[in-house]
C-alpha cells in the first residue's frame, strides 16, 4: 500500500491507495505517526482509493486516531468505499469512526 | 454410527441416573437428618447433571485428518515467556524455527530480559518486549505480553507455544489445512509432557481432556483455546479485539454522560465554585455535555461527539485563563506604570501565550480542583487510555485468557477445530507444590470466565456451544460435593446418622444398574485412555478447588486480588511438604477412624449391618481416591529411564 500527504488550508490530508490490510497497518501507523509528530493535529485519511480494509486495518485506525487525540488534535476518514463501508458497519466501528463523504467537509463542522 | 455404543450408554446412564436421582428426592430423603441428607442429594445431583453434560460432550465426538495447507499463509510463531530459564525457551525457539511451512519466530519475553534478547539476536529469532506504553498500566500477564506482539507483527496466522512447548516441524503443515475453512479461527492440539512417569503421580497429562472431551466438543463446534500448541487466525482475533474496544468505548462514554450531571451539581456546590471564572467554566461544561447527549442519541459518532467537548471546555479553560491573565497583565502594567522604568520586568507577549497554554492544560486547569468534572471529562474519550493499547484482542476478564478468548471467537461466529495429534513436547510441574500452583491458576480463570460471561446466558452462542463452556466450569465445582462425598460415611459409622430413610433393597435396584453403566461409558469412551488419575484428582484436590470458586468469587464481586502466580516450569528444591495437604491428610485420619468407630458400634449393635457395609466401602474408595496424594507428595521429580535428547538442565 502506498501512502501519500498534503497540507491542506486547516488539516493534513494523509491519502492511501490500495489494501489496508495486516500488511500495510503498521506503515499506516508510521505515516501517521510522522504526521502528527510534525506538529499537525488535524488529519483526514482520505480512502478513496483504498479498495480493501481487515480488522488490523481497523486496528491501525484506531492507533492513529488515538495519536491524534494525544496531541490534542483529531483524526477523521473520507471517501471510503463500499467493502470499507461494510466492515465498519459489520465491526460497529462505525459507531466510533464517521465516514465523510469528502475530505474538505471532514471538518467542516468543528 | 461409529458413535453408537457410547450413545446407547449416554442415554441409558442419563435414564438410570434420574431413575436413581428421582427416587432420592422424592422417597429417599431422612428428612430427621436434613443437615447431611439434603447436602448428599444435591452433591449427588451435581454428579449427575456433570454425567450428563460428559455424556453430550461425547456424543458427537469428532475425528478429524487435516486437509492440506496452503501454500501462501504468512504465520508468525510466538514463545511466550516470563521467567523461564534461557537454556528452555532457547530451545523452544530453536525447535520453532525448525518448523517446515515458512514462518517467523518471536520471542515474546515478558521479563525483558537481556540474555534472552542476546540468545535470540545470535541465532536470529525475533524478540518482543513490552514498550513504554505498558508502563504504570494493567499488564493483564500472558495475555497482555500476547496483545502487545499481535500490534507488532503481521502474520496471517499465529501459532502459540507457552516456553516449555517443544513444537514438532510438521505441526504447521497439520494445522493450516483447516484454515481453507474460512470461518475458522482456531485449531487447537493436545498438551502433552515429556517429563512424566507412567504412573504421572501429579497427574500432569490429560487424556481425557486431551482426547475424547475436546473431541467431543469439537463435534458441537467448541473445542477451545487452551493457552498453547494452537494456532490462530489473526482477522478473528483483531475482530473481536475491535468489538470489546468500540463495546467498552461506548460503555465509558454512556457512562460517563449518565454521571455528568450529579458530577457537575456537586461541583456548583464545592468552594472552588464561588469563582465566577470556575462557575462559568462549570456552565460551559454542562451544555458540552448536554449538547454531547443530544448528539449521541442523533447517532453522531462516538469519537466526534467527545472531540466536540473536549475543544469546548478547552477553549473555554483558554480563555477564561486568558481572561484572567489579561487583568492580571493590565494590574502589572499599572504596577510597572508606577514604579517607572521596570518595565523589564514584564513578561513578554509570547511568553504570556505560553503561560495561559500552560495554564490551560488539563492538570493546570482550574477544572483541575473539581475531580469529579474532570474524572467525566477524562471518560469522555474513544482513547481507552487506562489502557497500554485501545485494542485487546487476546481477553484480558481472567487469569486464563484462553477460554474467554475463543468463547468471544465462538459468539462471533467463528468456528474452531481439535486436531488430535501430538505436534509439541512440553515439561509439566515435577512437585506438588507448583502443581497445585498451576491447578488453582485454571480453576481460577475458568471460574471467573463463568461469573464475569456466563456461557449460559451470552448472546451469539449456540445452545450446544453454551452446555460445552459450561460443562468445563461445572467440572470445577466439584470440589463442595467432594466434602460431602468424604462426610457423610464418616457420619454415619461415627453416629449412625443415615441421610436416606433406610437402606432397602430398593437403594440397590437403583443405584447399582446407574454406576455399572456410568462405569461401562467411561471404560469405553476413554477406552486405551488412563482416567483414574484425573477421576482421584477431581476428587482429592477438593481444597484447591473451593479455594478457587472462593478466590474467584471475591475477585469478580468485590474486586479484591487473586493471590495470583505464575506456574514456575522448573522444580522448586525443598523436601517432602506435608503441609500443603494438610486438609487432606484431616479427612484421611478421619476417614480411618470412621472406620474403627463404625467396626465397633456394629459390635455393639449401634449400627446396622448393611449400613455399616454400604459405608466401609464407600470409606475404603474415598480412601484410595486420596491415596494419589500421598504418593504425589513423595515424588522426587522426574528421572528418565534413559539418557533424552530433550531433558532440560535445571
Amino acid at each position: 500500500m502506498r501512502f501519500s500527504t498534503e497540507q491542506k488550508d486547516s488539516y493534513t490530508e494523509v491519502s492511501g491507495t490500495g489494501r489496508l490490510n495486516m500488511v500495510a497497518a503498521p506503515k499506516l501507523r508510521e505515516v501517521v505517526g510522522e504526521v502528527v509528530s510534525a506538529g499537525n493535529k488535524r488529519i483526514v485519511l482520505n480512502m478513496l482509493a483504498t479498495e480493501f480494509i481487515d480488522s488490523s486495518g481497523l486496528g491501525a485506525l484506531i492507533g492513529c486516531l488515538k495519536m491524534a487525540r494525544q496531541a490534542g488534535g483529531d483524526l477523521r476518514i473520507a471517501c471510503v468505499q463500499p467493502q470499507v463501508k461494510m466492515v465498519l458497519e459489520l465491526t460497529s466501528m462505525n459507531r466510533v469512526l464517521t465516514p465523510h463523504a469528502t475530505a474538505e467537509g471532514a471538518f467542516s463542522n468543528d | 454410527m461409529r458413535n453408537f455404543p457410547a450413545r446407547l450408554l449416554v442415554v441409558l446412564t442419563v435414564l438410570l441416573g434420574i431413575n436413581y436421582l428421582a427416587w432420592r428426592w422424592l422417597e429417599s430423603l431422612n428428612w430427621d437428618a436434613w443437615w447431611i441428607a439434603v447436602p448428599l442429594v444435591a452433591a449427588e445431583t451435581y454428579s449427575l447433571i456433570d454425567v450428563g453434560l460428559f455424556g453430550l460432550t461425547v456424543w458427537k465426538k469428532k475425528q478429524r485428518t487435516a486437509p492440506p495447507a496452503p501454500a501462501g499463509a504468512t504465520v508468525d510463531v510466538f514463545i511466550t515467556t516470563y521467567n523461564e530459564p534461557p537454556a528452555m525457551v532457547l530451545e523452544t525457539a530453536l525447535a520453532a524455527k525448525a518448523i517446515r511451512h515458512p514462518h517467523s519466530t518471536w520471542i515474546l519475553d515478558d521479563g525483558g530480559r537481556g540474555e534472552v534478547r542476546e540468545l535470540a539476536r545470535q541465532h536470529g529469532l525475533g524478540y518482543l518486549t513490552r514498550g513504554p506504553d505498558w508502563a504504570d498500566r494493567p499488564r493483564h500477564a500472558k495475555a497482555g505480553n500476547l496483545n502487545n506482539a499481535l500490534m507488532e507483527t503481521q502474520g496471517e496466522f499465529l501459532l502459540i507455544l507457552d516456553a516449555d512447548q517443544v513444537p514438532d516441524a510438521a505441526i504447521l503443515e497439520k494445522t493450516l489445512g483447516y484454515f481453507n475453512n474460512r470461518r475458522v479461527a482456531l485449531v487447537q492440539t493436545p498438551q502433552y509432557f515429556a517429563n512424566v512417569p507412567d504412573d504421572d503421580p501429579l497427574g500432569s497429562q490429560a487424556p481425557l481432556f486431551y482426547g475424547p472431551i475436546q473431541q467431543g466438543k469439537d463435534g458441537w463446534n467448541a473445542a477451545f483455546f487452551c493457552g498453547s500448541n494452537a494456532v490462530l487466525r489473526r482477522e478473528a482475533l483483531m475482530q473481536l479485539g475491535l468489538a470489546g474496544y468500540v463495546k467498552e468505548v461506548e460503555r465509558g462514554v454512556t457512562r460517563a454522560l449518565k454521571a455528568s450531571r450529579t458530577a457537575l451539581r456537586r461541583a456548583r456546590r464545592s468552594p472552588e465554585a464561588a469563582d465566577p471564572l470556575v462557575a462559568g467554566l462549570l456552565d460551559d461544561v454542562e451544555s458540552a455535555t448536554e449538547r454531547a447527549r443530544a448528539e449521541l442519541r442523533a447517532g453522531v459518532s462516538l469519537s466526534e461527539v467527545t472531540y466536540r467537548v473536549r475543544r469546548t471546555v478547552d477553549e473555554a479553560v483558554q480563555s477564561l485563563v486568558g481572561a484572567d491573565f489579561s487583568s492580571l497583565e493590565a494590574d502589572l502594567a499599572d504596577i510597572a506604570a508606577l514604579e517607572q522604568g521596570t518595565e523589564s520586568a514584564l513578561p513578554g507577549g509570547g511568553e504570556l501565550d505560553g503561560a495561559i497554554e500552560r495554564m490551560s492544560h488539563r492538570d493546570l486547569s482550574p477544572l483541575a480542583a473539581l475531580e469529579s468534572v474532570q474524572e467525566v471529562l477524562d471518560a469522555l474519550s474513544i482513547e481507552r487510555s487506562a489502557e497500554a493499547q485501545p485494542i485487546m484482542p487476546m481477553a484480558t476478564i481472567s487469569v486464563t485468557e484462553d477460554m474467554a478468548t475463543s468463547m468471544g471467537m465462538h459468539a462471533m461466529g467463528w468456528q474452531s477445530v481439535y486436531h488430535h495429534e501430538i505436534l509439541a513436547t512440553g515439561l509439566a510441574p515435577e512437585d506438588l507444590s507448583t502443581m497445585l500452583t498451576q491447578r488453582l491458576r485454571w480453576a481460577q480463570g475458568t471460574i471467573q470466565v463463568l461469573l464475569r460471561e456466563n456461557p449460559l446466558v451470552r448472546r451469539g452462542l449456540g445452545p450446544a456451544q453454551r452446555l460445552m463452556y459450561f460443562a468445563t466450569m461445572w467440572s470445577y465445582l466439584s470440589g463442595f460435593a467432594a466434602v460431602v462425598y468424604f462426610a457423610a460415611p464418616v457420619i454415619y459409622l461415627t453416629l449412625g446418622v443415615l441421610p436416606v430413610t433406610g437402606i432397602s433393597s430398593e437403594f440397590f435396584l437403583r443405584f447399582v444398574p446407574f454406576m455399572v453403566i456410568n462405569q461401562l461409558l467411561f471404560a469405553v469412551t476413554g477406552r486405551g485412555i488412563p482416567t483414574w488419575r484425573g477421576q482421584q484428582y477431581s476428587l482429592a484436590l477438593f481444597p484447591t478447588w473451593i479455594r478457587a470458586c472462593t478466590t474467584a468469587a471475591r475477585n469478580v464481586w468485590f474486586g479484591r486480588p487473586l493471590g495470583f502466580a505464575v506456574t514456575p516450569k522448573t522444580r522448586q528444591e525443598s523436601g517432602p511438604r506435608w503441609d500443603l495437604i494438610r486438609p487432606q491428610l484431616i479427612v484421611m485420619a478421619l476417614l480411618a477412624a470412621a472406620l474403627v468407630v463404625g467396626v465397633v458400634r456394629l459390635a455393639a449393635g449401634l449400627n446396622e449391618p448393611i449400613g455399616t457395609l454400604v459405608n466401609v466401602a464407600w470409606v475404603a474408595f474415598d480412601l484410595l481416591v486420596l491415596s494419589v496424594l500421598i504418593k504425589a507428595v513423595k515424588y522426587k521429580g522426574f528421572t528418565p529411564e534413559k539418557r533424552s535428547v530433550d531433558a532440560v538442565q535445571h
